[in-house]
């Protein structure tokens, strides 16, 4: 977990006026990725010409393309439908996992009756969960797709929050003793503030984790609709560069979910005014 | 020991208390030992003596972030524990201890702000303060903005926030390069003389405690123990300035406490094997 980020972030001085050396800084980390992925796109694009690959086997990445731009509001449209599950999964295993994070830092012993069960949370393999939740919700709802993002962010969101709560520093807890502050207030002033790096780290964890199970989860049933039932139905057509179309979809979405998650992280870490 | 015969009410009364620590494997650590002192009011006392002496573990007694394990412990007539909730003293440590997420003027306006004083009032007490230890033009910033020195003195200036009658402060300097540190103890020195406070100061640095004070309490370790309490003429508060470090009574007092601390004197044959 790569929660120490998050620490540093906060910790880093602001740097002023250092305007050049950041869009150097910019082309610098920029510039190479661009070019190695060109390079790479080529590459691959040259060995499927050259040595003839079957598209069943490997289509080619400007046929891809091709068939991504085509049909680029069916892949906008199935992007929407696992989006969203994606994104109400995304708000309900977060609200979940403050909310039990909180209280198990209040309370030792919930957090002794909570541990066990978030361990087994975070072993299960939660979309195998789908086709059992399938049957529960009705296989026209979205509502068991939502339930496994939900699930699957809990676990990193509940872990991430539940440790940053308990980095409080002991010079800050002694502090709010000596002004005889009582738990609800030291939780508002120190503990809260001091754990929201980390809860937006584990937001970011989390933030992948959802699309990725969202779209997973529609291979096991559901409604018709969304990036993973459009990839297989694509692939069982035969329709090659149409299925890796919806997986270059389904890429970007999540790169999408990422990215705002990273962004939302880097505005939070970077200096909190006070309320 | 000394007691004063004043008929008023001493600000800090410690009655042979004494502080054990549990060890691992049932060996336990006997931190302070009997210990008395009296604090009058608006007098300021230092603690010092060789790391592991206790007095550190004396100041928490004091302030009521740990209890003693005998004997009992009196501010202002009040137990410790009635003297902390009613905010009978204000606290600085060795680590400014500055909340990162909260301006200058957030940071100071905290103990105001958690026991319940108006938008206003704080907002003009925080001015008042920051002038008194004369960050005026950083009252916006952060705390990560600012020198450790400067963190220092808003931790000073927070401490001060309730106009206390009793000051601790727990090596507050230690951290501090030594010019800094000595225009610190310049402040200081003003600053009681303008407040008034009683102070005890826990430092290890000898000319430190004899600028400082009214009166130096030498300690010695395993156990903590009280050697010897050392009366300093150096004339009132608002009378020391730079000067008083070139003045021949201020070398005989640092001459006085440091032949206590080494054990030349007869009471003093504890301790010698740490200096």
């Amino acid at each position: 977990m790569s929660t120490g980020t998050g620490t540093r972030a906060v910790l880093a001085a602001p740097a002023p006026a250092r305007d050049g050396a950041a869009r150097t800084g910019w082309a610098r980390t920029v510039l190479p990725p661009v070019l190695l992925g060109v390079v790479a796109i080529l590459l691959w694009q040259g060995l499927v010409t050259v040595l003839a690959i079957k598209p069943f086997i490997l289509p080619g990445p400007f046929a891809i393309g091709d068939q991504f731009v085509a049909n680029l509001q069916n892949v906008l449209n199935g992007s929407l439908v696992t989006g969203r599950n994606a994104l109400i999964g995304l708000v309900i295993g977060a609200v979940l996992g403050v909310l039990l994070a909180i209280l198990s830092a209040l309370a030792r012993i919930f957090d002794e009756m909570a541990a066990p069960i978030v361990a087994a949370i975070a072993v299960v393999p939660i979309v195998a969960l789908a086709p059992v939740l399938y049957t529960m919700f009705g296989a026209n709802a979205e509502t068991a797709r939502q339930l496994v993002a939900a699930l699957a962010v809990f676990v990193p969101v509940y872990f991430n929050t539940l440790k940053g709560l308990r980095m409080v520093r002991p010079v800050h807890r002694d502090l709010m003793r000596s002004y005889a502050a009582s738990s609800w207030q030291a939780t508002r002033a120190v503990t809260l503030p001091t754990a929201v790096p980390f809860v937006f780290t584990g937001l970011r964890i989390a933030s992948s984790l959802a699309v990725i199970s969202a779209l997973i989860a529609e291979y096991f049933g559901g409604p018709v609709g969304g990036l993973g039932k459009s990839i297989t139905s694509a692939a069982s057509s035969s329709n090659y560069g149409l299925a890796w179309a919806y997986v270059l979809g389904s890429i970007l979405l999540g790169l999408l979910f990422y990215c705002a998650a990273l962004g939302l992280e880097k505005l939070v870490s970077l200096r909190r005014p006070t309320p | 020991m000394t007691t004063t015969s004043v008929p008023i009410q001493p600000a800090v009364q410690v009655n042979g208390v004494s502080r054990v620590f549990p060890g691992r494997k049932g060996v336990s650590v006997t931190a302070l030992d009997a210990v008395n002192l009296t604090v009058a009011p608006g007098e300021f006392v230092s603690l010092i003596g060789p790391s592991g002496c206790g007095k550190s573990t004396l100041l928490r007694l004091i302030a009521d972030l740990d209890t003693p394990t005998s004997g009992d412990i009196e501010v202002f007539g009040k137990t410790a524990r009635q003297a902390r909730i009613d905010q009978d003293y204000g606290i600085a440590f060795q680590q400014a201890g500055l909340l990162p997420w909260r301006t200058v003027t957030g940071n100071i306006e905290l103990p105001l702000e958690l026991h319940g004083a108006g938008k206003s009032a704080r907002r003009e007490r925080a001015a008042e303060l920051i002038e008194l230890v004369g960050l005026t033009d950083f009252a916006a910033h952060y705390p990560d903005q600012l020198s450790g020195g400067m963190q220092q003195r808003v931790a000073i200036a927070r401490s001060l926030a309730e106009s206390p009658s009793l000051l601790l402060m727990d090596e507050p300097f230690g951290a501090l390069d030594e010019m800094t540190r000595e225009r610190m103890q310049n402040e200081l020195v003003r600053i009681c003389a303008e407040t008034g406070a009683a102070v005890v100061f826990v430092t290890h640095s000898i000319p430190e405690a004899v600028f400082l004070s009214n009166r130096v309490v030498v300690m010695s370790p395993r156990p903590g123990r009280i050697l010897d309490v050392l009366g300093v003429n150096l004339g009132r508060m608002s009378d020391r300035g730079e000067n008083l470090r070139e003045d021949e009574e201020f070398f005989h007092s640092v001459s006085r406490v440091r032949e206590l601390l080494h054990g030349t004197t007869p009471t003093g044959a504890r301790g010698v094997e740490t200096r």
